[in-house]
């Protein structure tokens, strides 16, 4: 069963004055539990829209949202159960934390859902090693970390309700090439022990090529493909005339098989493009040293 | 040579937030030395930490160096008295755009330091028109800001530093908070300032795509500049740079690959462009 399923989701902004906007258009959508999916479209294309919805963020104008097979707009307690369900990490989550020690910030969502002490220590510590926040950091104030620690220790309080289903809205976005990487391979690392579903929202193909196994396009209010990420790069043209910014290297592979090179179609990694180039190479009698 | 920043020997340190005594100093620049010339553009590549912010801060005197210093168009930026000088000539954007709107209608946003520095409202009329045409937000001078997208407001934070009409502007990691759209419409403006207004330009970027159309990429690391050259030069350093926690560009990695396994192919490859045509003179050499 799919764990998120929408049924003719529409949202409209500022319903009945000039201003009037649908930000989502008539979404249907069904994501299997398990799937790391990467959400990407440009400003504008009702990606935060829709992933406000699956928590119970916004009310959706028409149409309905199921989570593990549940209306969660069928009662007010279903609704709040969702928000323990679905955990949303907002984009620049270091302005969020509050506490006095980066336990406790961690610990903050664990306790509102009232999970016993040793719960919640458990939780925290497990949650905190993950992401890599050492005991001694836990007792620091956060604001003495650095900017991409705080983001780590952000994401983990959300990381620590154990939520079904994972929301991280443009976790990478500000950060450096090594920052980014160590994110992604944390939130990766993360869905591989939890086995929960992650949904990862990003303006770069290339980050989310990196760890999704089906990838979310979204433009103009509406769905444009829901598919691998292969099958989704194939697409290469479409998506950059959508506004998104296509890997160079996707780009590269392009040009080529229109100049008659036909090497790869679903080139967007380096060593994905150097081992398929080598073949090709290979097969044309270029010979490397390897 | 016209040089319009040069820093000599320039070592700096925040103050400790520890109260104790004998607290550690953790310098953050360790002498570094560096001429800007007039009408460069300059990339300032780096991880966090690595003291590039921290440098571009010295540039127009938002910080000054403990050791060392820093002459900007012939003033020393250490001189109190000069500060006004010293702004009028080194104008900064930074990274958050939304932190950096203070009015509630564009072009009175683009005329809020003019104002400040007294300037005759039928010149401010004109160079708040001219430095909103420049950035192409012309036809949304009468808008208010927040209706704006992210790439749409830093272009109108530049606009604010255009019509002080420097000689400079140095851009911390503008468009680290944008969309593919605005990141392109903020890179063809400062590309345009440079190439037709003249402006020196020092980019602090985390994009490498951006750092190479520059004519000259600065690479700092724990407080020192480890590599400057232009674009070509710098990126031949794949080891280095990936060293640092720096990427270079995927063409460029993807012929340091083949390289590495033998194939003969330039080491200084930083464009589709290039590695299409090189790629090509490859397969087509074995054909024959």
């Amino acid at each position: 069963m799919a764990i998120i399923k929408t049924e003719d989701l529409t949202y409209v902004y500022s319903a009945g004055t000039p201003f009037e906007k649908k930000a989502i258009d008539n979404l249907n959508i069904e994501i299997e539990e398990g799937e790391l999916v990467g959400i990407i479209g440009h400003t504008g294309s009702g990606k935060s829209t829709f992933i406000q919805h699956l928590n119970g963020l916004l009310k959706p104008s028409s149409g309905k949202i199921f989570i593990d097979g549940t209306d969660i707009w069928q009662d007010k307690q279903t609704t709040l159960a969702t928000r323990f369900k679905v955990g949303l990490v907002f984009q620049y989550p270091e302005y969020q934390i509050f506490e006095e020690t980066v336990y406790k910030d961690i610990a903050f969502g664990p306790k509102n859902m009232g999970l016993s002490e040793e719960e919640i220590d458990k939780r925290v510590r497990e949650t905190a090693k993950l992401v890599e926040i050492s005991d001694e950091q836990l007792e620091k104030s956060p604001f003495e970390l650095s900017g991409g620690q705080k983001r780590r220790v952000a994401i983990a309080g959300v990381m620590a309700m154990r939520p079904k289903v994972l929301i991280l809205d443009e976790p990478c976005a500000g950060l450096d090439p090594k920052g980014r990487d160590r994110i992604l391979d944390k939130i990766k690392e993360y869905h591989e022990e939890q086995k929960s579903t992650v949904l990862l929202v990003s303006h770069s193909m290339e980050d989310v090529a990196k760890i999704a196994t089906k990838i979310l396009v979204m433009n103009n209010a509406s769905i444009v493909c829901y598919d691998e990420p292969p099958k989704v790069f194939g697409m290469a043209e479409e998506i950059s005339k959508m506004g998104l910014d296509i890997p160079q290297i996707t780009k590269v592979f392009n040009a080529l098989k229109e100049k008659g090179y036909h090497i790869a179609d679903d080139v967007y990694t380096v060593p994905y493009a150097l081992k398929k180039l080598l073949a090709y190479l290979d097969n044309k009698g270029v010979k490397g040293n390897a | 040579m016209d040089n319009i920043i040069e820093a000599k020997d320039v070592w700096f340190h925040y103050q400790s937030e520890s109260f104790e005594e004998d607290a550690p100093i953790k310098e953050v620049l360790k002498g570094v030395s560096l001429d800007i010339k007039r009408g460069e553009f300059v990339a300032v590549l780096g991880h966090n930490g690595s003291g590039k912010s921290t440098i571009a801060k010295h540039f127009n005197a938002i910080l000054t160096a403990n050791k060392g210093e820093i002459i900007v168009d012939g003033i020393n930026a250490a001189d109190d008295e000069k500060l006004f000088d010293i702004r009028q000539r080194v104008g900064m954007v930074f990274q958050n755009p939304d932190n950096q709107i203070v009015a509630t209608i564009v072009e009175e946003d683009v005329a809020f330091a003019l104002e400040n520095l007294g300037v005759d409202p039928a010149e401010m009329r004109e160079r708040v028109d001219n430095a909103l045409k420049d950035v192409g937000m012309y036809d949304f001078r009468e808008h208010a800001p927040h209706q704006l997208s992210g790439g749409q407001k830093q272009r109108v934070a530049i606009a604010g530093i255009i019509a002080m009409c420097p000689d400079c502007i140095v851009l911390d990691e503008p468009t680290a908070m944008l969309d593919p759209i605005g990141r392109k419409e903020v890179m063809k403006t400062i590309k345009k300032l440079n190439r037709e207004n003249g402006v020196t330009i020092i980019l602090i970027t985390h994009y490498m795509d951006e750092a190479a159309k520059a004519d000259r990429i600065v690479v700092m690391d724990s407080g020192q500049i480890i590599l400057d050259g232009t674009p070509k030069q710098v990126f031949k350093n794949v080891d280095l740079l990936k060293e640092v926690g720096l990427d270079v560009p995927q063409v460029t990695e993807l012929a340091y690959g083949l390289r590495k396994n033998g194939i003969d192919i330039p080491d200084d490859i930083i464009t589709e462009e290039e590695c299409i045509e090189e790629i090509i003179k490859i397969i087509e050499k074995a054909g024959k």
